[in-house]
């Protein structure tokens, strides 16, 4: 390994721009011409749109058009879709109402556009937004999803009968039975997993350029995976042919999953630019982000598990109801099924496992994929369930969760997945190592000393990365193939310009990618560009989401590095009159083992382009290009340990400390990988204490800003304790497993378990806040004082 | 409307704008500076954290004409001669940014944090005084450790020059 290669901390090369505020944003780009969109946006949760008057608004200063949906059905644009086939039990499909960019007839939550106001300032396109009179007709709305299911509740959708967008199970529902029926111990439980938005710090935006001669757009958006963008807006939403759509995702300030979906807005944007004839220009205020990013979990289930009279666990019973929201957003369908039902066996041996899953309309923002999608909500069921179960049963927690581990692998679970490889105690030994585990007891009573409770709490946690072989995928009702590609470009002084599908939205890869060419290579990674995010520039691409940019995208850089090499091999051996086999490459050149011969990379790329001097039938040029299909998910899992202490009087929680030890296999750059487990964490942290989507009985989002919305601060997290232990994936060429939405799965149960351990009142929903903890902790006093 | 002139980066610069114009849409869109960012609408998220009259403000959260006259510090102010701040520097060694955007209000805010509490700043005192910046991929561990470096440093660098 050279010093910029595989395990190397690498300072980031992409940082020197963000510090000098030289990042390109998308709200930094400007078009000669450009014009400005303001949405008009509805104030109800659920209202027939009875007509829209715009006069006033088209006779404001600036204003160039006021486009409503009828324009936008008339002119033959598509509706959202979603693209991921789910059948109920039943084998009927998933019931799919219209979800139209803007609405000319439903309106089905606050905040859905029925017009856009495009105009020369953005002031005065928000200005006249407020001048157009939209007529509704309020009709009753519902918001949670139990309710939504019951009847007379309001229909939301003609197509999905008591808002019944399916009714799906996994699992062997007869073995489960059999198991409960001859259990020893039964724990049931009633577990929620609340609603968040996901607050990527940069709002979402659009840039839409139509150019009338060339009948071609251009649309630089805020997207996490910018050819997907291009294919649904040409596939589906009719908005040009994929060779007259470029998209364009620069710099992107964070994503989190909100920024996989095509939105309304985009695609209004880009047909708002043909319509007016002129570029335009969206960007989101925060609380249009609120109300109209996708949201994630909202999953209401009831839990059950079985043991056997060594405490072995015999079987796992789950009744899940999720909340979609109004429409199905793109990936929404997959994520309370197969990226959730699939990792309920969690890091233990349990034989079998049914559960059942109800997803539901309401009048609330459409819900999808953020950080983790499905697998916190398993994992928060797994390890609060497994939790509560040591608790009733009086064992250890650790010790329950040990005599329960997996240890052989590979392994294969009753709900399709077939974990490859792991080592659960080594991660749990070295997190209670760290935490110190054994002396619990004594800071307990010091802190008791003090006036404060201090609990314990942990979460072993396992998910599904990688997403995902396509074939596998495609089975399960995928509209697309889950594969990544990548092309490397030696150039003829010898620099290198890797192209990938991957997007990096924070995630750093234009330096841990150029660590791969420069531990190949040996060259420097100052020598090496990561080009992404342009559909004119990257052939094509999957995309990052899913922690799959490690085991995908770099899997197939990895695919065209072993290309470029052998070609190079190859043209090094004819150059030096040596055999193939006897090249070695070193420090950046080609050498002939065991000789003082040598050439230089930038020397061998030259004479691949002069082409001077090739081996017979060698074409000139010196690049090459892969796509890279997973052969199966990769299982990062881990152990988190928890250590709260609480203020009785007020009820406030503070982490004292947290250890994360994780195992994600291969890691290419170790300062990369802390950096996003602390992000994920604190999102954790912060699901679990502090944020909350919450609606009140009408439909409005009563927390629509950071005035309401209690996104975690500096103060409300402390420095993470962080460690690894390694096995490598089998199934990718560099052993990796990803990283990205580890932190956000794992830790809170771990949180909510070390709270309910130091209240010794089990009964507490997400977020604890301090009203909640004091009102649990008031609960649980009279039976503490009666004992 | 309002003719506005503030010195921005030693720069002077003057626009006719409208009364309502905010400071930051002044940085941005008249001055062209797209550093300094927009996070929120309520004054919550730091993005737009500026230097006005040596002190950090949300150029949100003031008008334009409210800045007239005054002496403003942008994130593309903070290098000097290609030279960067400590507290530039200190982000990058200590990795304290991921998606960049929340990146120009923090080093700011934290510039200013420094310029108050020199050497004396400790992990509790960055972290209550980073209430006003919010940060969704860091977690915010490395960049208090950014901070406490710069503070180090700069400490350093005026012990040794007195």
């Amino acid at each position: 390994m050279g010093v910029d290669g595989i395990g190397a901390r690498v300072k980031r090369k992409e940082d020197r721009r963000f510090i000098t505020g030289k990042g390109k944003y998308t709200d930094d780009m400007t078009v000669p011409g450009m014009g400005y969109a303001a949405f008009v946006r509805s104030p109800h949760a659920h209202a027939k749109v009875k007509s829209i008057d715009a006069s006033a608004a088209l006779d404001m200063p600036g204003v160039e058009a006021v486009l409503t949906g009828d324009q936008l059905v008339g002119d033959g644009v598509g509706n959202l879709i979603c693209g991921w086939m789910i059948h109920s039990k039943d084998g009927t499909p998933m019931k799919m109402g219209a979800w139209r960019a803007l609405e000319p007839e439903i309106v089905r939550f606050v905040g859905q556009a029925v017009a856009v106001v495009v105009a020369d300032t953005l002031a005065q396109a928000r200005d006249a937004a407020e001048a157009v009179v939209v007529d509704y007709e309020e009709l009753p709305a519902v918001v949670d999803a139990v309710a939504a299911m019951e009847p007379g509740a309001p229909q939301l959708h003609p197509e999905a009968e008591n808002n019944l967008i399916y009714d799906w199970e996994i699992g062997d529902e007869a073995a489960v039975n059999a198991a409960f029926d001859s259990a020893r111990h039964v724990t049931s439980m009633e577990i929620s997993n609340n609603r968040l938005v996901p607050n990527a710090m940069e709002p979402r935006a659009a840039l839409a350029d139509y150019d009338e001669a060339e009948e071609h757009y251009t649309l630089w958006t805020t997207s996490q995976n910018p050819h997907v963008a291009r294919l649904v807006l040409s596939a589906f939403y009719n908005i040009a042919p994929e060779h007259k759509l470029r998209v364009i995702a620069p710099d992107v300030g964070g994503g989190f999953g909100s920024k996989i979906y095509i939105y309304p807005e985009e695609m209004v944007c880009l047909w708002a630019s043909k319509r007016t004839g002129r570029p335009v220009k969206w960007v989101a205020d925060r609380t249009e982000a609120f109300l109209t990013d996708a949201h994630g979990r909202d999953h209401k289930s009831h839990a059950e598990i079985a043991l056997d009279e060594n405490n072995k666990i015999t079987a796992l019973r789950v009744k899940t109801v999720a909340n979609l929201g109004a429409y199905m957003s793109l990936f929404s369908s997959s994520v309370p099924t197969y990226l959730y039902a699939t990792l309920l066996s969690g890091q233990y041996d349990i034989p079998a496992i049914h559960c059942n899953v109800k997803t539901v309309y309401t009048n609330t923002t459409p819900v999808d994929a953020y950080r983790g999608a499905g697998r916190p909500e398993a994992t928060f069921l797994v390890e609060r369930i497994m939790e509560t179960t040591a608790r009733e049963i009086g064992m250890d927690p650790a010790e329950f969760r040990r005599k329960n581990f997996i240890t052989e692998f590979p392994h294969q679970t009753p709900v399709i997945m077939c974990y490859d490889s792991g080592d659960y105690n080594a991660s749990l030994d070295a997190a209670m190592k760290a935490a110190d585990y054994a002396n619990f007891g004594a800071r307990k009573a010091e802190a008791a000393s003090r006036g404060k409770l201090r609990g314990i709490g942990m979460s072993c946690y396992i998910e599904a990365c990688g997403i995902a072989p396509s074939q596998a995928v495609g089975s399960l009702g995928a509209g697309v193939g889950l594969w990544e590609s990548a092309e490397v470009r030696v150039n003829p002084v010898g620099t290198i310009e890797v192209l990938t599908g991957s997007h990096s939205h924070g995630q750093g890869h234009e330096t841990t990618f150029a660590q791969l060419v420069a531990d190949r290579f040996g060259v420097g990674t100052d020598t090496v560009q990561i080009v992404h995010g342009d559909t004119d520039k990257v052939q094509f691409g999957m995309g990052t989401y899913g922690s799959r940019s490690g085991a995908v995208g770099m899997s197939a850089i990895v695919k065209a590095l072993d290309k470029v090499e052998a070609k190079a091999k190859k043209l090094a051996a004819h150059l030096m009159e040596a055999s193939e086999g006897d090249i070695v490459v070193e420090g950046g050149e080609f050498k002939v083992a065991g000789t003082d011969k040598s050439t230089p990379f930038f020397q061998l790329a030259l004479a691949a382009y002069t082409a001077h001097n090739m081996p017979e039938g060698m074409e000139p040029g010196l690049k090459e290009g892969a796509f890279y299909d997973p052969t199966n998910f990769t299982f990062p899992a881990g152990t988190y340990i928890c250590e709260v202490e609480i203020d009785p009087d007020t009820g406030k929680t503070e982490v004292v400390n947290f250890v994360a030890a994780d195992d994600f296999g291969k890691i290419i750059n170790p300062m990369i990988v802390e950096g996003q487990v602390h992000g994920g964490l604190t999102q954790g942290i912060g699901q679990a204490l502090l944020e909350n989507a919450a609606y009140d009985e009408s439909g409005q989002l009563v927390t629509a800003s950071y005035m309401d919305y209690c996104m975690p601060r500096a103060d409300d997290v402390p420095s993470f304790n962080l460690m690894t232990t390694e096995t490598l994936c089998p199934g990718n060429p560099l052993g990796m497993k990803g990283c990205g939405e580890a932190g956000a799965i794992g830790s809170p149960p771990a949180v909510i378990n070390a709270i309910t351990d130091a209240i010794g009142n089990n009964d507490l929903e997400m977020p604890a806040t301090p009203e909640r903890v004091w009102r649990a902790l008031a609960a649980a006093r009279p039976a503490q004082a009666a004992e | 409307m309002a003719t506005v002139t503030i010195t921005v980066n030693g720069k002077k610069r003057s626009a006719t704008v409208e009364d309502r114009t905010l400071l930051v849409s002044f940085l941005r869109e008249n001055a062209g500076l797209t550093g300094t960012h927009v996070g929120c609408d309520t004054s919550q998220c730091g993005a737009c954290v500026v230097h006005v009259d040596g002190k950090a403000v949300k150029a949100c959260t003031m008008l334009a004409a409210q800045a007239d006259g005054s002496e403003v510090v942008t994130i593309e102010g903070l290098a000097q001669s290609g030279e960067l701040h400590p507290v530039q520097a200190a982000f990058h060694e200590h990795h304290g940014l991921q998606c960049g955007f929340c990146t120009p209000g923090m080093i700011m805010a934290a510039t200013d944090m420094i310029n108050r509490y020199g050497a004396k700043l400790d992990e509790a005192t960055i972290r209550r005084e980073l209430d006003g910046n919010i940060c969704r991929c860091t977690g915010y561990h490395n960049i208090v450790k950014a901070i406490k470096a710069a503070a180090d440093a700069m400490a350093g660098t005026a012990q040794a020059a007195e």
